[in-house]
């Protein structure tokens, strides 16, 4: 079955690729559509029946080589099992999605078949993005991810013909290589002292390696930390993390299925399921941790911040997203991966739902994408907004505070918090802190995003608001259902992946830490409220008889070293904590409110006395232009020098001068001396036959 | 014991036997008229006997005191020689008929020349060497010049006999002195002189001279100069041959009087090959780009493949001399299908030569037009054609003897020398309108281009098993 789920896509692609010709265009994407669905069915089925017990299943021998060999095979584990539905299920939405959103494209001109191609390569995308997660070893890995990489360039600049998007297509590519070789350069290092890329062998050697040192460039490092980095450099390109996230929001050239599927719900998140497949090798990695969380953090309050103030509608659903897989890396660094995952998973729907639901506007107002140009849609596309507004409400964290009710985004943000803060450490309260301010963010740039699209009065073309109209069905069914994700996901799960110790232990097939958990028990009920205030105290020290039965790396999906109780050290967090994110929203929404319905001039009022701010976010922080300053430039300078002086001047310049100099000279000597008179070619015989007596004499051997 | 000893010449016994009834034949009965029958018969005995010699022999025996040599290495040459020998006697047919030269002693020539490469390549003894190269050679310098109302023919002739007389001076020159200073013309006597490894001075000289009078049979610069002028003027299918066996044969040779006869010095004579090497390699790429005439073109072609060839000979290792048999089987094969295409090249019923011609060719040809690419990128030693892989042998037999200097000139000059080639190629794909040449063919020359150019592709495999052939052949050699 996994099998089946794995090559479906492949198939559905290569069909709807190659095959469209024969089988007609609307043929072509409904079977790619429809193995999608098969595969999105199958892989429900997979995830709900699945025991937690780690599975292997071997396809076929992938590479023998020395010391190298290693299967194609599919190493179904809880992480798999998520990744496949998050996966299969927005990828088969967004198949459904594109039928409407993708037809009479403006980009195209009448007649030309572009479709069957744009199916082909979401299905392609879907069969690498299920090659990296179902992945049993490194190499099989970072095929998919190059996999992935490949798609997400084709999808990107899908639009060929508009050099935006090609330009957005490249730079997406490049930055990404940056972040691949550190990922590559991981996987050497890992293959260099393990002598093995199989995550089971990587994963049993992870506690010798901690106490490994590597040289590296200039030092010596500590070996699990330096390869712990290098595989995160990796995720950062892949998770657009800052200061490789440069990508990210211009990859929304792209046409919006695409960033709904690729740049929001499954590829970006690979660097998080990375971190989490690794984490036997990161629990023994504890700076680079930090360095994931401090990372991690920054980048969700960055990423925040220029949301505020971009126009572009999906771009600010770029930068939240952006700022969202930052909250993840948060949750995986402090080495709770599970409530990284749950985030993941609960990201997957609401986001995609959000691009979806944009892209929904975007077809409503022929292509109109500045926000400024919106306002006042909620009646021309109530469906729509009523999506958005579900959307809207799980980003943002809607919830009763204190108990598992609410949006998704409400249980696995505040998971997220509470862990950050249940970490106890410095950069845990750093990211505690900044997660929070980034939670106020957040509501009000998601609220200003509403309040801009559906409410207020009609602002730019009346032309184009005049004829908005809501989306065909085959749009709106998938909103519906990532809706019912969106609402739901959260608190179906809530205690598998974060909830009850016990249960995420079951859940991702763990050893069982059941005295700890008992004694837990006993602590919340003889003094909650005490445990709450020394919540961290109290459960490490319950830890110690715990620490000798260590699991051995790799059993389950998950590895949690024994002296990582963040996960329960989170759940006893005080109340203030626990609270604090929904604060944080209701700040970010109050906020959002006065300023685009009670008090419409107080935007461009703010903007223009902090106008130094104003630039500066909606500049980006200008990495992008310290990017052309530091990198591009000079890397364009020194390219145009090897160009024409290296290339051009030396290289051709002394090709040419032998082979049109050099070498035609000689070949006119060697014309002339065939003069053709039989005395010239008797004396050169005789002048060679001199020149080799004379040498053998001079030089030869002889005695 | 003679009769042992004839047992052994066997095969050359009876082509000379045959040659011999075939001249009294003719003369006694219609003369020219028996030309194409001859042609014919005389084809398929050197084939006959070319599979006989590659199917029965074995082990190696002497003959006539040790003369005459027939061993593992002497029958891998003699085999090409023959076969080579028939493919081009059967393509030449028609061309000779069509110019009107089909004369019958042409075939006969031919089968002598045939009889005194296969003593060549079987020589034990300076004497024998010199009867086989004269008996080669003699037979040579008359079909060079058998259109002998052609002036440009019979100059070729003449120009091919007075320097063959020339570098037959200069052999014999070294054949007295190796003489001299051995006392025996045996080549296993004179490796025996010098078992210690030391070269008396005269010995040295007359290696020398000897070297000389074979580099001018093999055409190696700057013993060449013959080359290009009697190609060009010779009839084509004589060109043709002069292409293809007797370069074997005297390569053969070559290798043979190296390693038989100085085979504990080879740090003397290596350098000398060497040397030849690299200067026919370079003034076979450097010369042929000013060509426009595809005779003299193939001159400089085949200059140049013998420098390759003479690279694995100067490894001076047994490797070398599999590397250079390689070479040698599948530089033949190449000119066997590029003359087949050059024979039936013409324009208005007259052939032609120039290079112009091929303009275009594609559009009206593209089944030879293609074979043809095959074969000047076969020739030029453009992976993965199988030219590649004798040049890959050669140069790999080069740096594992530390001539690593030499497989790099080597390398530079083939760079050089596929512009000529792949301008060819340019010519017939991407050329311009011009006066187009027609390019009727008979079965025969249809069959050697087409199959020519298959094998180029489908050598690739395992190039035949020539490699296993080859390297059986060099062990018989050098030990």
């Amino acid at each position: 079955m996994p099998s089946i789920i794995l090559f479906a896509p492949l198939v559905g692609a290569l069909i709807c690729g190659f095959g469209w010709r024969i089988i007609g265009e609307k043929a072509a994407m409904w079977v790619a559509t429809g193995l999608l669905f098969l595969a999105a069915l199958l892989s429900w089925i997979v995830f709900l029946g699945f025991d937690g017990q780690t599975q292997q299943i071997q396809i076929f021998r992938f590479i023998e080589s020395g010391t190298l060999s290693t299967d194609w095979a599919i190493r179904l584990d809880r992480l798999t099992a998520i990744m496949l539905i998050v996966v299969t299920t927005v990828s088969s939405l967004v198949h459904l999605y594109s039928f409407g959103y993708m037809d009479h494209d403006p980009q195209w001109r009448e007649g030309e078949t572009y479709k069957p191609r744009f199916f082909a390569y979401l299905s392609f995308f879907t069969f690498a993005m299920l090659a990296l997660v179902t992945s049993d070893n490194l190499v099989q890995m970072f095929f998919g991810w190059e996999g992935v990489g490949v798609a997400s360039y084709l999808l990107i600049g899908f639009y060929y013909r508009k050099p935006s998007a090609n330009a957005a297509a490249i730079k997406a590519f490049i930055v990404n290589r940056v972040g691949d070789f550190g990922f590559a350069l991981g996987i050497f290092g890992l293959f260099f002292l393990v002598d093995s890329i199989s995550f089971d062998e990587v994963f049993r050697a992870a506690p010798k390696l901690a106490e490994t040192n590597l040289t590296f460039l200039w030092t010596e490092w500590n070996a699990a930390n330096l390869l712990a980095f290098l595989l995160f450099v990796g995720a950062m390109g892949k998770s657009a993390q800052l200061f490789l996230h440069t990508w990210l929001p211009d990859a929304m050239e792209g046409p919006t299925p695409v960033s709904a599927l690729i740049h929001a719900a499954t590829m970006v998140t690979a660097g998080v399921f990375l971190v989490a497949r690794m984490s036997p090798l990161y629990e023994f990695a504890p700076e680079a941790k930090t360095f994931i969380v401090y990372l991690g953090a920054a980048t969700a309050f960055f990423a925040a911040s220029v949301g505020l103030v971009q126009n572009d509608i999906k771009r600010v659903i770029a930068y939240s997203t952006c700022s969202q897989l930052g909250y993840m890396f948060v949750a995986a660094g402090v080495g709770v991966y599970s409530v990284a995952m749950f985030h993941l998973l609960t990201h997957a729907f609401f986001k995609a739902m959000l691009f979806l639901g944009a892209g929904s506007v975007i077809h409503a107002m022929h292509h109109e994408q500045d926000m400024r140009n919106y306002g006042n849609l909620r009646k021309k596309i109530p469906y729509t907004f009523w999506a958005m507004m579900i959307g809207t409400l799980a980003i943002t964290g809607v919830g009763i505070p204190l108990t598992a009710i609410g949006f998704s985004g409400f249980l696995s943000k505040d998971a997220i918090i509470e862990s950050a803060y249940g970490a106890a450490t410095p950069a845990g309260n750093f990211a505690f802190w900044l997660l929070v301010s980034a939670a106020v963010m957040t509501a009000f740039y998601s609220w200003r995003l509403m309040f801009m699209t559906f409410y207020g009065t009609e602002r730019g073309d009346k032309h184009t608001h005049e004829h908005a109209h809501e989306s065909p069905r085959t749009m709106l069914v998938p909103l519906g259902v990532l809706a019912i994700g969106a609402i739901f996901s959260g608190m179906v799960w809530y205690n598998d992946f974060f909830g009850k110790t016990s249960a995420v232990e079951t859940f991702f097939g763990m050893e069982q830490t059941a005295k700890a958990e008992s004694s837990h028990a006993s602590l919340s009920l003889i003094g909650a409220a005490n445990a709450a205030e020394n919540g961290k105290e109290e459960p490490s020290s319950s830890h110690d008889g715990e620490k000798k039965a260590a699991a051995e790396p790799g059993k389950g999906a998950i590895y949690r070293h024994p002296d990582n109780t963040v996960l329960d050290d989170a759940h006893y967090v005080p109340k203030w904590v626990k609270v604090s994110p929904f604060i944080a929203m209701l700040l970010g929404f109050l906020g959002a409110w006065v300023m685009y319905i009670r008090r419409p001039d107080w935007p461009a009022k703010l903007a223009e006395n902090q106008r130094p701010l104003y630039l500066f976010l909606l500049n980006k922080w200008y990495f992008d232009e310290i990017y052309d300053a530091v990198f591009v430039r000079p890397a364009k300078s020194l390219g145009s020098f090897l160009w024409k002086r290296g290339d051009g001047s030396v290289i051709d310049g002394a090709l040419n001068g032998v082979a049109m100099g050099i070498v035609p000279f000689f070949t006119r000597l060697a014309g002339r001396a065939q003069s053709g008179y039989l005395f010239t070619y008797a004396f050169w015989m005789v002048l060679g036959i001199v020149f080799l007596v004379s040498w053998m004499t001079i030089r030869g051997g002889a005695i | 014991m003679i009769s042992a000893d004839l047992n052994i010449v066997l095969p050359e016994l009876i082509l000379a036997v045959y040659a011999m009834g075939a001249l009294m034949f003719a003369v006694y009965t219609g003369k020219d008229a028996t030309a194409p029958l001859i042609l014919g018969s005389t084809a398929a005995l050197m084939a006959a006997l070319g599979v006989w010699i590659a199917i029965s022999g074995s082990g190696a025996a002497t003959a006539f005191g040790g003369a005459f040599i027939d061993d593992g290495f002497s029958r891998f040459a003699k085999v090409i020689i023959l076969l080579s020998a028939a493919a081009i006697l059967l393509m030449s047919q028609s061309y000779m008929e069509r110019i009107g030269i089909l004369k019958f002693e042409y075939p006969i020539l031919i089968a002598l020349a045939t009889v005194g490469m296969m003593m060549m390549v079987s020589a034990g003894d300076l004497m024998a060497l010199y009867m086989g190269l004269e008996l080669q050679s003699l037979s040579l310098y008359v079909i060079a010049a058998l259109h002998r109302d052609d002036q440009r023919s019979t100059e070729a002739g003449l120009k091919y006999f007075v320097l063959g007389a020339l570098s037959s001076g200069l052999l014999l020159y070294g054949a007295s002195l190796t003489y001299g200073y051995a006392g025996t013309t045996l080549f296993s006597g004179i490796l025996e002189t010098i078992s210690d490894g030391k070269m008396p001075i005269g010995l040295l000289l007359g290696l020398v001279f000897l070297f000389a009078g074979l580099a001018f049979k093999v055409s190696a610069a700057p013993f060449h100069m013959w080359t290009p002028d009697v190609y060009e003027g010779s009839p084509t299918p004589v060109t043709a041959f002069f292409a293809t066996a007797p370069k074997v044969a005297a390569m053969a040779l070559f290798a043979r009087v190296a390693h038989d006869a100085f085979g504990t010095v080879t740090a003397d004579w290596t350098q000398i090959i060497a040397l030849l090497s690299v200067v026919s390699m370079f003034l076979g790429a450097i010369a042929a780009i000013g060509q426009r005439d595809i005779k003299r073109l193939m001159a400089y072609s085949s200059i140049a493949h013998m420098g390759f060839a003479l690279m694995g000979l100067a490894a001076g290792t047994m490797f070398g001399i599999q590397a250079m048999l390689i070479y040698l089987a599948i530089y033949v094969v190449m000119n066997i299908g590029t003359f087949a295409f050059i024979l039936s090249m013409e324009r208005d019923g007259q052939p032609v030569t120039d290079i112009d011609g091929l303009h275009q060719y594609s559009k009206a040809e593209p089944l030879k037009a293609l074979a043809l690419l095959v074969l000047m990128f076969s020739l030029a030693g453009v992976p993965p054609m199988v030219g590649f892989f004798g040049k890959f042998y050669v140069l790999q037999a080069a740096v594992d003897a530390d001539l690593a200097w030499l497989a790099v000139a080597g390398v530079i000059a083939s760079v050089i020398g596929a512009f000529y080639y792949l301008r060819i190629v340019y010519f017939m794909y991407f050329g311009e309108e011009r006066d187009a040449i027609q390019t009727p063919m008979n079965a025969y020359n249809w069959a050697a281009l087409v199959g020519a150019a298959v094998i180029m592709v489908a050598g690739v495999v395992n190039l035949f098993g020539v490699e296993a052939l080859a390297a059986a052949a060099a062990e018989t050699l050098v030990n």
